[in-house]
């Protein structure tokens, strides 16, 4: 399935990107797959995403969780705990 | 309700002007947040900001007694003492009003999807959020 990936702030700055288009692979259909899909990539997206870093994730401009299912056409983004106000 | 995120400055007496109703309304308390002595970019995730707020503000109304709301949220370049936000509240009664008011500035504060930059002498660097901030939302 087809998703639209979105990254904001230090994230972007650390990944040189701000977003892409990304066809998931069988399997990954969770929030918390795609993260973990992402963090293989190695480099600046393995030191980005490892585990213990804290990233924020929206499914559809809602704040969701490692467990929220992905469907074909969502938007998910990922970013720093936010810093607004 | 009104819930805007844009660039442009606001005016305080206007917005306030706007949420006095018509004899009902009996308090209005407001929240104004200033750049402080370092300029700064405000990033955001347009969309979610604005329904991210709008969820903050129903929030609020479903727990006091919110007549009209007004959010106002910049974003862009801003330097020292320029407005960043606002958050003005009317109710029947200033107890509402104030409670109201504090509860989404404190929830803005962790919800919604802003995040800033500040330039300083030796270089860019963004903010990190805060543990008070988290603490604060936690205990409404």
């Amino acid at each position: 399935m087809k998703v639209k990936v979105l990254f904001f702030a230090g994230l972007r700055e650390q990944l040189g990107a701000a977003g892409e288009e990304l066809e998931l692979p069988a399997g990954v259909a969770t929030v918390g797959a795609l993260r973990k899909h992402l963090e293989r990539r190695g480099g600046a997206w393995e030191s980005v995403f490892a585990e213990k870093r804290l990233v924020r994730v929206a499914l559809n401009q809602d704040m969701a969780s490692p467990a929220s299912a992905l469907r074909s056409g969502d938007e998910v983004a990922f970013f720093p705990p936010v810093t607004g106000g | 309700m009104k819930v805007c995120v844009q660039r442009e400055d606001f005016d305080l007496t206007t917005e306030v002007r706007r949420i006095s109703g018509e004899g009902k309304v009996g308090a209005i308390a407001s929240f104004v947040g200033l750049v402080r002595d370092v300029p700064m970019t405000l990033e955001h995730y347009a969309g979610m900001t604005e329904r991210e707020i709008g969820k903050i503000v129903e929030e609020a109304a479903r727990r006091w007694q919110v007549m009209d709301a007004t959010v106002i949220h910049r974003f862009g370049e801003l330097q020292p003492t320029d407005q960043i936000v606002l958050v003005a509240i009317a109710s029947a009664h200033r107890r509402d009003a104030f409670a109201a008011c504090e509860f989404i500035m404190d929830y803005l504060k962790t919800r919604a999807p802003f995040w800033k930059k500040e330039h300083r002498a030796e270089g860019a660097r963004w903010v990190e959020a805060r543990e008070s901030d988290d603490e604060a939302a936690k205990r409404w």
